[in-house]
């Protein structure tokens, strides 16, 4: 059977729901940070897949930006969790309950 | 061998990025890091085989290079040991799993029912760049003052303040 873009949407969704099932059961701030970074990866396989299939190189140039885009977010989202620790010393998700009633 | 492939690398992405979240033998968040670079690796594979030549290096270079580097300085400047002795929640665990399924199935159901497109011969990195430099123009140079921007607030962030 021809590779076609199913098989690679499906790859897409299926990575997508681990990184979900990641940020929804881990409880560690960085572990849910790893489970956001499998979700970006799934949706930047799916625009790859999308622009090869469709003839369309708009697609590839919009995961150029995701990319760059990612990499300033996880820049700032640890330096975030780094001042978190200095201030709690944990940066445990069950821990950070001061927002709560 | 395009579908061998294929295979290999969609088993070692899927594999690696159950082992991130899910790791029977260690809840080490280094170890977890460690999958991720794998996974990382294994997803650049996935755009050589949909040529797109220049993504895959620069997944490699951004992602398995900056990104993973930052995520272990991190780990191991926080020191993260006590993780591993939590336990997860039963409760959070089957929402999550029920969660997460009922939206796999949606998804896999939707990308059955799509219409297949012809795969023809593109992506070089020649034209890529001519795109990126003649009509994306504006957002590429909007990309470089987001990273300055970025930059300047994470050494805000990670600045002591000074009594």
């Amino acid at each position: 059977m021809d590779i076609g873009v199913h098989h690679y949407l499906i790859v897409s969704a299926v990575l997508f729901c681990i990184g979900l099932l990641g940020v929804l059961i881990r409880r560690g701030l960085i572990e849910m940070y790893m489970g956001l970074e499998l979700m970006l990866n799934a949706a930047n396989l799916a625009l790859v897949a999308f622009s090869r299939f469709q003839n369309n190189l708009e697609g590839q140039l919009m995961v150029f930006f995701t990319i760059t885009v990612a990499a300033a977010e996880v820049a700032v989202g640890l330096a975030l969790i780094v001042a978190l620790y200095r201030k709690r010393k944990t940066t445990d998700a069950t821990d950070l309950t001061s927002m709560k009633l | 061998m395009h579908e061998t492939l294929f295979y290999i690398f969609a088993a070692l992405t899927l594999l690696c990025g159950l082992l991130v979240v899910f790791n029977p033998f260690s809840r080490n968040p280094v170890t977890s890091a460690m999958f991720l670079v794998l996974t990382m690796i294994s997803i650049s594979g996935l755009f050589v085989l949909l040529q797109a030549y220049f993504l895959a290096a620069v997944q490699i270079l951004v992602y398995a290079g900056a990104v993973m580097v930052l995520f272990l300085f991190v780990i191991m400047l926080l020191d993260l040991r006590e993780s591993e002795q939590r336990r997860l929640k039963t409760f959070s665990t089957v929402l999550g799993l029920a969660a997460v399924g009922g939206l796999a199935a949606v998804m896999i159901g939707t990308v059955k029912h799509a219409q297949a497109g012809a795969a023809t011969a593109i992506g070089e990195t020649r034209a890529l760049g001519k795109l990126l430099f003649t009509q994306h123009l504006f957002p590429f140079e909007i990309i470089s003052v987001l990273l300055l921007v970025a930059m300047v607030g994470v050494i805000l962030l990670s600045k002591r303040e000074v009594e």
